[in-house]
């Protein structure tokens, strides 16, 4: 379709003004805002290719998650870019030479909407035509990412894990003594308790927000969505709730000890769904021995591992934020 | 019939979309943080219903008009919050008013701050 190219191209072109702008700018919130810009951008451009899974994802960490974190990070920080360093004219020749270099390589790229492109004549004419046979769910971005490719996603689980625990390490799980002063993004007891009409509205949307998210882990394999998305958008409205009330009051909610539990437990959920595969006598990670008939078996399986990746996006995220706002400004 | 529910779609969809031109064209024009503000606002209270009636209307009575109508409600309770939000922020930080900056001290003295 013409427009939806003209659409795309204008989407790229405002994509390319926002990263530089986002580069240029010395005031790092402009920055951090940019970046939130530049993340929903490019969710619609995903969107446009018809990715919805990956769109989703795009908008609900990077738009919505990082951008917190970013702005977490930055209350501890000061809010203007230093000078540049002297490193500045390296910089651009690295930047010269990858551009080229990955200018290069979009020529042995297929061009845009290719039917015989290697992509679409390899196995994912096989995914389309088997996926109603072997688990019979409409969504197969859900079925490639948990069955066929369940290492990948297993993969992908333990790396968010590590760098919830590399956070941990970095910034520590209780650094904070209560008498001192805060100056963090929700510090102190009060948050923005003082504040009326944020506070409301708040209040209003975080069951709806909480709602949504286990809408989107469970309804994964029907539309898009999964643990991913769903662990992003439950981990924003506990976020929510910790600016408008206070970090103090969100880990009453959730204590540090559920949150490390959360963490570690959706991985081994996951880890642990492989190991009861080996047991009943497949493979690792082969959910048709699961039950008695291998399609629900494939069902169940990918019910259980998405529900253990949404855990561990939940834990992870939550316990990064908490880590940035337990923080003292230096 | 589709022929007047498409025009009427369409209609409301571009006049949407001027609303949010509009607001765009303010937001640059405009010289200080509050009337610019007043001019995003544009954008935030007609930009969305319109172009959302419009796409309701090429739904039809479906999950997606439902859809749609959710959408719309957060919007309309969001964008009137975050407006909020920043020009209370943008008060605690010391931002003045066009008026406060024309006339110097004697407008802030008249608010008491």
């Amino acid at each position: 379709m013409f427009m939806t190219e003209i659409f795309s191209a204008f989407l790229l072109t405002l994509l390319v003004i926002t990263a530089v702008a986002a580069v240029k700018t010395r005031n790092l919130f402009v920055s951090v805002m940019l970046t939130g810009i530049y993340s929903l951008l490019i969710a619609i451009n995903f969107f446009l290719l018809d990715a919805a899974d990956v769109a989703l994802t795009e908008a609900a960490v990077g738009a919505g998650v990082a951008t917190v974190f970013f702005l977490s990070a930055l209350a501890l920080t000061a809010e203007e870019e230093r000078s540049p360093s002297a490193y500045r004219a390296v910089g651009i020749g690295i930047f010269i030479a990858v551009t080229l270099v990955l200018g290069y390589a979009t020529l042995g790229m297929p061009s845009y909407g290719d039917p015989e492109a290697p992509v679409h004549v390899h196995v994912a004419p096989w995914y389309l035509e088997k996926t109603p046979e072997f688990i019979d769910i409409p969504n197969i971005v859900t079925a490639v990412l948990g069955s066929y490719r369940g290492y990948d996603t297993l993969g992908e689980v333990l790396v968010v894990f590590t760098a919830g625990i590399g956070v941990l390490f970095l910034l520590g799980a209780h650094p904070r003594r209560k008498s001192e002063p805060q100056g963090g993004i929700a510090s102190g007891e009060n948050g923005l308790r003082h504040y009326l009409i944020p506070r409301v509205l708040g209040r209003l949307f975080i069951p709806f927000v909480l709602l949504f998210g286990l809408y989107v882990q469970f309804h994964g394999e029907y539309s898009p969505g999964g643990g991913f998305q769903a662990g992003a958008i439950i981990a924003a409205s506990v976020i929510l709730y910790a600016l408008l009330e206070g970090e103090d009051r969100a880990l009453q909610v959730i204590p540090p000890g559920v949150l490390k539990g959360l963490m570690a437990g959706g991985a081994l959920l996951y880890g642990a769904v492989g190991i009861a595969g080996m047991l009943l006598g497949g493979n690792f990670l082969d959910y048709s021995v699961l039950t008695s008939d291998p399609v629900k078996g494939q069902q169940m399986g990918l019910l259980l591992i998405e529900a253990g990746v949404g855990i561990t996006v939940t834990g992870v995220l939550l316990t990064i934020f908490h880590a940035f706002a337990a923080r003292e400004r230096f | 019939m589709d022929l007047a529910l498409d025009v009427a779609s369409w209609v409301l969809m571009s006049v949407g979309g001027l609303f949010v031109l509009i607001g765009g064209i303010g937001v640059l024009r405009m010289p200080d943080l509050f009337t610019r503000m007043h001019a995003a606002s544009v954008t935030d209270s007609m930009g969305p219903p319109l172009i959302l009636a419009g796409i309701m209307l090429q739904s039809g009575f479906s999950l997606a008009t439902v859809k749609l109508l959710a959408i719309l409600v957060f919007l309309m309770l969001t964008s009137p919050t975050a407006s909020n939000a920043l020009a209370s922020a943008a008060l605690l930080a010391g931002e003045k008013t066009l008026a406060e900056k024309h006339d110097g001290d004697e407008a802030g003295e008249a608010e008491g701050r």
